[in-house]
């Protein structure tokens, strides 16, 4: 049974909408606010047991909108499902995984470091690559890819060397 | 250690559970291991909280070696993207290319002959060979068994010289491209790497007799850092560190790419899920490659001859011997290189690399650069298991946890 027909199975096709990929994976788009029922029913009901990654989207060229993209794998039937949500670019913010799959906290914390998108209820949620204290998010694309400088962190780094290197 | 309290650091809130009298315990410690230490293979800083020698509390710091590779992407734009994938796990470029090329055909439909699927099963499986030598090899060094450290990088020596004959580089190969690879084998390599695959079993053996049955190996690894299926599963680890467990999940086998599915080959399982059972894995797993390099080379005198790249000139060069004579080819090569597109939408293509499954997602708005291109790297999932399996474990366990996971942090920080 694919994966389209199990989700049917469990909670009709109100709710959803299956979208193509275009790489055949099946993908499914929904509300941010269905995101936790969604997610259980994929965990406990369809036997998704692991989550590939989290991330986002950023379609600001066209339109303000991100898209955050989750991918789950089953071992029991060996597929793949895609979950799409579209939020608004101004203030991107979802409900939290983490407490359904662990696994998910870095991907969430990665997202909201490189796209400022907002998991609710992942507490506390923290930057992971770049440093605490950054001012930007460097995947949107509105950051240039020679980055911005000087910013905070620069300047205090600068103002800590012409010190001697005293704060 | 019985005036504990003089030592000059901030004292940490201690446990309730911990009795004050004891001279080994009383409050904790605050250890910055990392990020130039050498154990941790890369520049990863772990704020481990110390109660004695017991590790409390860890905290993994990753991002030392971010570099953007994902903006980079998105701003080079398809092709000139390659040599960028190399530098994420370093020591298995080739894997990395493969991900990378797997996402951009599955985008664009692209087919790939037989030979050129040939030739990267056999090139990435002596890539995950040298993977697991560094693997072995630095492992082993950080626990004190300095000699296997010596003896796995001879053969992975042997593995460069072989890429180099392949591929023109040692490192850093770039070798595999959109539609194939970049050029054909010649019976000259094939004999060659007959000659390293005909040796390189008893190398294992040798490995194994030096490790698998002596009595501090096992002692430092046995037991340590165990993992449950369901943990593992939860925390979103695969390869070797989800086979390790028992879960016979392997992307090779169940979800096939490269024509791995006609390969006869096994999927090696452990049974409790600790450090010792994914270095049993691990030496397995090379055995099973040397296999699959055995069936690829011989697979190689029935397609001697044929492509090996695709013909599709959206995507490929033209050879190089007509565009020094035609304008028309020339103007091809110009367009191929500085704007190669593919058509709209989003692609994921997992490969089994030597960590777990590396998989580029990426999102294409039709022009010649991504819209966005995320990298699944299995490292970055490593790394965030190791509070799970180090806390409650003594600070000398750590070495064998960090080492067993097996991350490499160019690709944990991309």
């Amino acid at each position: 049974m694919g994966v389209l027909e199990r989700i049917a199975a469990v909670r009709g096709t109100e709710g959803y909408t299956a979208v193509d990929a275009r790489d055949g994976t099946p993908c499914v788009r929904i509300e941010a606010s269905a995101l936790p029922a969604f997610a259980l029913m994929l965990r406990d009901e369809c036997g998704f047991e692991t989550n590939t990654f989290v991330t986002a989207i950023d379609r600001t060229e066209k339109r303000p909108v991100f898209d955050i993209c989750y991918q789950f794998l089953s071992l029991q039937h060996a597929d793949r499902v895609r979950v799409l949500i579209e939020v608004d670019a101004a203030d991107p913010r979802v409900p939290t995984i983490k407490d359904l799959w662990i696994g998910a906290s870095y991907s969430e914390r990665e997202c909201f470091d490189m796209f400022g998108v907002a998991f609710e209820g992942h507490d506390p949620l923290e930057r992971l690559l770049m440093p605490e204290g950054y001012e930007h998010h460097p995947l949107r694309k509105e950051f240039p890819h020679h980055g911005i400088e000087p910013d905070r962190l620069y300047r205090e780094w600068e103002r800590t060397r012409s010190a001697g290197g005293k704060a | 250690m019985t005036d504990a309290q003089t030592y000059e650091y901030t004292p940490g809130v201690p446990p309730d559970d911990i009795d004050h009298d004891d001279p080994l315990h009383g409050e904790m410690l605050e250890l910055h291991m990392g990020p130039q230490h050498p154990a941790t293979h890369g520049v990863l800083r772990l704020g481990i909280q110390l109660d004695g020698e017991t590790i409390r509390g860890c905290k993994p710091d990753v991002g030392y070696l971010h570099r953007g590779k994902e903006k980079s992407c998105e701003s080079l734009g398809w092709r000139k993207f390659f040599p960028h994938t190399d530098r994420l796990d370093y020591v298995q470029p080739l894997l990395n290319n493969c991900a990378y090329a797997m996402s951009l055909e599955k985008l664009g439909d692209i087919e790939v002959p037989e030979r050129g699927q040939t030739i990267r099963i056999l090139i990435m499986e002596l890539s995950r060979i040298a993977a697991h030598l560094i693997y072995l090899g630095t492992t082993a060094i950080d626990l004190g068994a300095v000699t296997m450290f010596f003896f796995t990088f001879t053969e992975r020596e042997k593995i460069y010289t072989l890429l180099d004959a392949y591929t023109g580089h040692r490192m850093n190969n770039t070798y595999i491209r959109v539609g194939g690879v970049y050029a054909d084998v010649d019976a000259s390599m094939i004999a060659m790497t007959r000659e390293f695959l005909a040796q390189f079993p008893s190398k294992i053996d040798e490995f194994e007799a030096l490790l698998t049955g002596n009595r501090i190996w096992y002692d430092r690894n046995h037991g340590v850092g165990a993992l449950t299926p369901e943990q593992a599963l939860a925390w979103s680890l695969s390869g070797p560190n989800l086979r390790g467990c028992g879960v016979d999940w392997d992307v090779r086998k169940n979800n096939p790419y490269c024509g791995y599915e006609s390969y006869d080959f096994e999927v090696p399982v452990g049974t409790k899920g600790d450090c010792y059972d994914r270095y049993l894995v691990r030496i397995e797993e090379m055995r099973q490659s040397v296999r699959l390099c055995e069936q690829a080379i011989d697979r190689m005198r029935d397609t001697k001859g044929s492509d090996f790249l695709t013909r599709d000139r959206r995507y490929v060069l033209p050879p190089k011997d007509k565009v020094n004579d035609s304008m028309e080819e020339l103007i091809h090569q110009f367009k191929v290189v500085t704007d190669m597109s593919l058509p709209k939408g989003e692609a994921y293509a997992p490969v089994e690399s030597s960590k777990g499954e590396l998989g580029f997602f990426v999102a294409s708005d039709g022009t010649s650069a991504p819209l966005r291109c995320h990298i699944r790297a299995p490292g970055l999932m490593n790394v965030q298991a190791i509070p799970l399996l180090a806390e409650g474990r003594l600070l000398s366990d750590m070495m064998a946890i960090i080492g067993s996971l097996d991350f490499v942090m160019g690709e944990v920080d991309r």
